[in-house]
């Protein structure tokens, strides 16, 4: 049975983190007057993902501190909360929705904001070493704190050395737990930034006392006097109280794919976050899209796509469709560090370094240029650079590159634009 | 204790008082629209941007440098403008009133 009548109606949103949440509100706003459902199989209330790494897992505030709207934000919306449901299938033609308990739900219109899961890459015992553990979800962490709860002198190993794993590496670190990191690359964020930022990130973990060890297969996880163990190729071993994996995400296009919509390196969408179904939406970390600015098609995983594909699918569903146009930009904290990024590096054949004098904790920047275009800024403690960064990508501005890489020369939009 | 009164782009006007946290958490748990604290907290979206009513703006004092750069992000940035993740709630902050800067 459906739960909905046949005249109302109805936009299901499958995913109810940032996207899903953002899109939800998104439809409010555009004028949606019919049903909104959010459905999750996470059974908490919707939540910010980017503190479990960070203040979540350092504090013990709770989940109520990172809620990404109160209960009453929803009731007040007139947005169904459907929480700890799994949606099974989607039934294109009967426009149906089968769930794991049996029920099925009807919609008009239908939003993929389904996200990644944590690769768990097949290494011999990882699924059954316990304390192995992957950090995606409150729940994630919630085990990653009780495995390193005092008394002090825990351990523990990251693998991979990724976003996710430098800043629960941070985190733990800060919480007295003696952290060792392994990255099978030759540098830590290899997939993601220059080896120049690279290498300033290994420096600032050596310096807090991380172990950063690169170029390092592992080869198996064991458990060794009741406790987690990691092996290497080369023969080391590293002994742990949690051992977090970290090695990138897998897009959950399972119902997408078995729905018979399009899927390239993600569930593919147009410039108004609609899949090869004209009435079903796919937004954020999920999607593979086009990116006007950089003329290619990307798959990005961060809290700006999902928000801004979740306001553009609200807004096409609104019947006010607007083409998909962001700058993409992310960031990162870990210790005192404040990492902003704004662009897409990729592509890139030239980059200028600007270090400001000296200061503790450093201030610097890292613009990528393909020629003479400015493709992205990384700032690190430097949100001018990235402010100024977003505006020369926005305007396509030509930079001054002399002027830029000189520290004695002011940061200013008038000073570094041709 | 503090209450602290927001008014929208739509001219809805919501007194909301709290006694921890940040101004924007408070504007987000009481549903201003406007304010939306995409980056959790951390001043890294300057979307929770509001212009401090003049006479408040010595109560609330002036933003910090990261701050200050990220506002510059917006083209609706003016001599009193902050953003509320950087503010924390505390009785000195109780009667101000800010405009929401989008």
């Amino acid at each position: 049975m459906a739960y909905s009548s046949e005249q109302e109606a109805v936009c299901v949103i499958v995913g109810a983190s940032h996207g899903g949440v953002n899109s939800a509100f998104a439809l409010r706003k555009e004028g949606w007057t019919g049903r909104i459902i959010l459905v999750d199989k996470d059974d908490a209330l919707p939540y910010h993902r980017p503190p479990l790494s960070k203040a979540f897992l350092t504090s013990d505030d709770g989940i109520n501190s990172i809620l990404l709207k109160p209960e009453s934000a929803y009731h007040n919306n007139n947005i169904e909360l459907m929480l700890g449901v799994t949606v099974a299938s989607i039934d294109r033609g009967r426009k149906t929705l089968l769930l794991d308990n049996g029920e099925t739900l009807a919609y008009s219109k239908l939003i993929l904001a389904v996200g990644a899961s944590p690769i768990i890459p097949p290494i011999q015992g990882i699924d059954t070493t316990a304390a192995v553990l992957p950090l995606r979800t409150a729940t994630d962490v919630h085990h990653i704190k009780a495995a390193v709860a005092p008394p002090q002198g825990k351990r523990a190993v990251v693998i991979g050395g990724g976003y996710i794993g430098l800043e629960a590496a941070a985190s733990l670190t800060q919480m007295g737990v003696s952290v060792t990191v392994i990255e099978r690359e030759d540098r830590v964020l290899a997939r993601v930034t220059s080896p120049e930022l690279s290498t300033f990130f290994e420096q600032l973990h050596r310096d807090n006392n991380v172990t950063i060890q690169t170029q390092k297969n592992v080869v198996s996880l064991g458990e060794v006097d009741g406790s987690p163990c990691v092996m290497c190729e080369d023969g080391e071993e590293y002994q742990a109280d949690v051992v977090i994996i970290g090695v990138g995400i897998v897009v959950n296009i399972e119902l997408a794919e078995e729905a018979g919509l399009d899927i390239e390196n993600g569930i593919a969408v147009d410039a108004h976050a609609r899949t090869s179904d004209p009435d079903i939406y796919a937004i954020g970390d999920c999607t593979f899209h086009h990116n006007p600015r950089y003329d290619r098609k990307v798959r990005l995983e961060s809290v700006q796509n999902a928000i801004d594909q979740g306001k553009i699918a609200a807004a096409a569903i609104a019947g006010k469709p607007r083409n998909y146009d962001s700058i993409p930009w992310f960031w990162s904290d870990q210790y005192d560090v404040k990492l902003q990024i704004v662009g897409l590096s990729a592509g890139y054949d030239n980059i200028v370094t600007r270090t400001e004098g000296e200061s503790s904790p450093p201030r610097l920047s890292v613009w990528y240029f393909r020629g003479e275009q400015l493709l992205s800024v990384d700032a690190v403690n430097q949100p001018k650079a990235y402010v100024i960064g977003t505006k020369l990508i926005k305007e396509g501005r030509p930079v001054n590159k002399e002027t830029l890489a000189n520290p004695s020369e002011e940061l200013s939009l008038s000073n570094l634009a041709v | 204790m503090a209450k602290i009164t927001f008014i929208t782009q739509d001219n809805d006007t919501i007194t909301a008082e709290a006694t921890t946290g940040t101004v924007m958490e408070l504007a987000v748990d009481n549903g201003v629209q406007g304010i939306d604290g995409d980056c959790g907290g951390v001043c890294s979206c300057a979307t929770c941007h509001v212009h401090v009513r003049p006479e408040d703006f010595e109560k609330t004092g002036g933003p910090n440098d990261i701050e200050k750069d990220m506002l510059e992000l917006d083209d609706e940035v003016s001599e009193y403008s902050r953003l509320t993740c950087q503010l924390d709630v505390s009785e000195a902050l109780d009667g101000i009133i800010l405009k929401v800067a989008h």
